[in-house]
């Protein structure tokens, strides 16, 4: 469903993702893996639409989007979580959700001012959307907090959770498991899996917990300074000799 | 530590010292065609000094002092109570609201007609306050020129009626549509600046109309203004002594009572009032809408917000449009209370008074904003015995405001969306 093909990105003089090319099927877990500064979160970026791509092509569903404003891609199903954590940090729970749901609930002013039957209906429907996910990654109790209040692990699953309530077909984390614990990895692991197996949705991941990647991928891209690497399912990348040199250097 | 103060106190004195004197002890006399410059009378000098000593000796035993001050017990002991529920707090504040706004209703009827002038002026800078509240408190655009809209609404109406005899109510709508469009079309090309840019390109919008509306003599008359405004009416009823328009009859000779001045006053407070708990009640409304979260949304994170498919333009042009459509508002009942305007009415000072207010209330609260436009409208009119020093006065409770309360007098307290728990 996401095919990008020798996807450049160049700042001046600097070439930070050299021909780099991934392909995502329905109902699959890919990972991008690589060491600091491959360039892993630029090609996040071009695909996300925060960067205009400067070579190659970015098809979603067939359609090409490389260049497309971020709003827009994002209106097309898919979806990104960040490095760091971005929360709107003043607003509880429920609303953080209820913001991503903006275009579910997208009637005009007049029927909000008015409370027309139509407009409450709806946002009756996004706040059960909002408790049904709050329930599914076990926020629910703290619903009414200001989501700026919460434990980092809670904020990362609030983050995914906000995402999914967009309905998207595609999901890109940007290092989901950065900062967890272990029991909290493993659980972060679970909710991946289920978001594939019981939301039909496409991950696409960048990770440095190899015990996470190797656990859940379906494939993985390896990318070292801008340029591909390897890719393959985790037994061949884990045999890798390019890999292995890349991750732990030359002997 | 002591010889430190002992510098910081000598350095503050000499502060004093140099921007004292020059500003209260030199006068500039005219003698025919020359000024001379005159020294200071003694009396003057004597108090400059005193002045600096004060600051001296406050500097140097400064720790002292507020050691002093701190241990004094504080006269409201803070309670140990728990806070208020939000449901139950909500619930009083709306009572509490609705009870204000009633006995705004029957006020005027017991005062002097002075004081129903200035509280349709105070109604005014609220509607305004609250518009710019929008742009400014809960989307996060700087906006220096806020005024050009009020400035739209209140020529929309100053013309229509002079060109085209336009009454006051058809006028309403027309200049708050006109103002959202004039929102419109500066945002489009605008919205994309940030932060300071965005302000200075606001300020410049402000003063285009205002100096537009002063060169434009064959429509707008220039400098000399806009005059014989008609005043708002009743179901087509006039408040003057005489009937203007054909077909109209007179207020006072319909109820029979005598002819009175104060009606006409007292109907436009009441015009200004319902308009300003419209305003304040549709703002409430939008900000509990999908609409107003977003504008919270981009203001709080832009990159997430446009990750999760908002589009920036569309937002922050929305906020943009309804503040410019209230300042429209605000500015037709301006014209018809004044029965004349001039470019003079929209200078960036009234720019900077309505940022203050909302700066003052804090930003995105509404009790806070109305608390700040009745504190800013009605201060310097209580402080006009001493109406040299109104700027100094209005500047220092600026000032203080800034130490004590950065927050705004009423810090906005965020309507929460309550999960009730399901099963």
């Amino acid at each position: 469903m996401l095919e990008v093909q020798n996807l450049s990105m160049r700042f001046g003089g600097l070439l930070a993702v050299d021909q780099v090319s991934l392909d995502v099927n329905e109902r699959e877990i890919v990972s991008i893996i690589g060491p600091n500064g491959a360039g892993k979160t630029t090609v996040f970026n071009c695909m996300s639409g925060f960067y205009k791509p400067t070579g190659g092509k970015i098809l979603f569903q067939g359609q090409e989007v490389q260049g497309k404003p971020d709003y827009k891609i994002s209106r097309l199903g898919m979806v990104r979580t960040f490095q760091h954590v971005r929360l709107f940090n003043n607003m509880t729970v429920v609303e953080n959700l209820l913001v991503a749901q903006h275009r579910h609930l997208n009637t005009n002013l007049l029927a909000g001012l008015l409370k027309t039957p139509d407009y409450r209906e709806r946002e009756r429907k996004s706040l059960d959307r909002a408790a049904y996910w709050l329930n599914r990654v076990g926020l629910m109790d703290m619903a009414n907090r200001e989501a700026g209040n919460l434990a980092y692990g809670q904020q990362r699953r609030l983050e995914i959770a906000r995402c999914m309530v967009t309905e998207p077909k595609l999901l890109m984390l940007d290092e989901p498991a950065a900062g967890l614990n272990p029991a909290e990895t493993k659980d972060l692991n679970q909710l991946i899996v289920s978001l594939k197996e019981d939301y039909c949705v496409s991950v696409v991941l960048i990770e440095h917990d190899m015990s996470l990647v190797m656990d859940i991928s379906d494939r993985i891209n390896v990318i070292n300074q801008g340029r591909p690497l390897a890719s393959g399912t985790p037994e061949e990348i884990r045999q890798n000799d390019d890999v292995i040199k890349a991750y732990l250097g030359e002997a | 530590m002591a010889a430190n103060n002992l510098k910081h106190a000598l350095f503050c004195a000499v502060v004093t010292l140099v921007i004292a004197y020059p500003i209260l002890g030199l006068n500039l006399e005219a003698q025919g065609i020359n000024v001379t410059l005159e020294g200071a009378d003694a009396s003057t000098v004597i108090s400059v000094l005193a002045a600096a000593v004060v600051v001296f000796l406050f500097q140097l035993f400064r720790d002292n002092i507020l050691s002093v001050l701190k241990s004094v017990p504080s006269p409201l002991p803070k309670s140990q109570k728990e806070p208020m529920a939000e449901n139950k707090r909500a619930r009083i504040e709306s009572w509490v609201l609705t009870g204000i706004v009633i006995l705004a209703l029957f006020w005027p009827f017991f005062v002097s007609r002075g004081a129903v002038d200035l509280a349709t002026l105070v109604l005014i800078y609220i509607m305004l306050a609250l518009g710019l509240n929008v742009v400014v408190g809960l989307a996060g655009l700087l906006d220096l020129g806020y005024v050009a809209f009020y400035a739209v609404g209140a020529y929309t109406f100053a013309l229509l009626s002079q060109y085209a005899g336009v009454s006051f109510w058809v006028a309403l709508p027309i200049g708050a549509c006109l103002a959202a469009l004039f929102g419109f079309t500066l945002g489009f090309p605008v919205l994309r600046l940030r932060g300071d840019y965005l302000a200075i390109v606001t300020l410049g919008f402000g003063e285009i109309i205002r100096i537009l509306l002063n060169n434009w003599t064959s429509l707008t008359g220039g400098p000399n203004g806009v005059g014989g405004i008609p005043d708002p009416t009743l179901f087509g009823m006039e408040f003057g002594r005489r009937v203007k328009e054909e077909g109209n009859v007179s207020f006072h000779e319909t109820f029979g009572i005598a002819y009175s001045g104060e009606h006409k006053v007292i109907f436009l407070y009441l015009i200004a009032l319902v308009l300003a708990v419209f305003t304040a009640l549709v703002i409430r409304r939008f900000m509990r809408m999908p609409v107003g979260r977003s504008w919270e949304a981009l203001r709080e994170d832009e990159i997430a917000a446009r990750s999760l498919g908002m589009s920036r333009t569309a937002v922050k042009l929305s906020a943009f449009t309804i503040g410019a459509f209230f300042a429209g508002f605000a500015g037709t009942v301006f014209a018809s209370k004044q029965g004349f305007i001039s470019p003079e009415s929209f200078v960036f000072l009234e720019s900077a008074i309505i940022l203050a207010i909302v700066v003052l209330g804090g930003m995105g609260s509404q009790i806070g904003v109305v608390l700040a436009a009745i504190a800013v409208t009605i201060l310097p009119e209580l402080a006009r015995e001493f109406s040299e020093y109104r700027m100094l006065i209005f500047g220092a409770a600026m000032v203080l405001m800034m130490i004590w309360r950065p927050q705004g007098l009423m810090p906005v307290r965020r309507i929460h969306i309550e999960l009730s728990k399901q099963e």
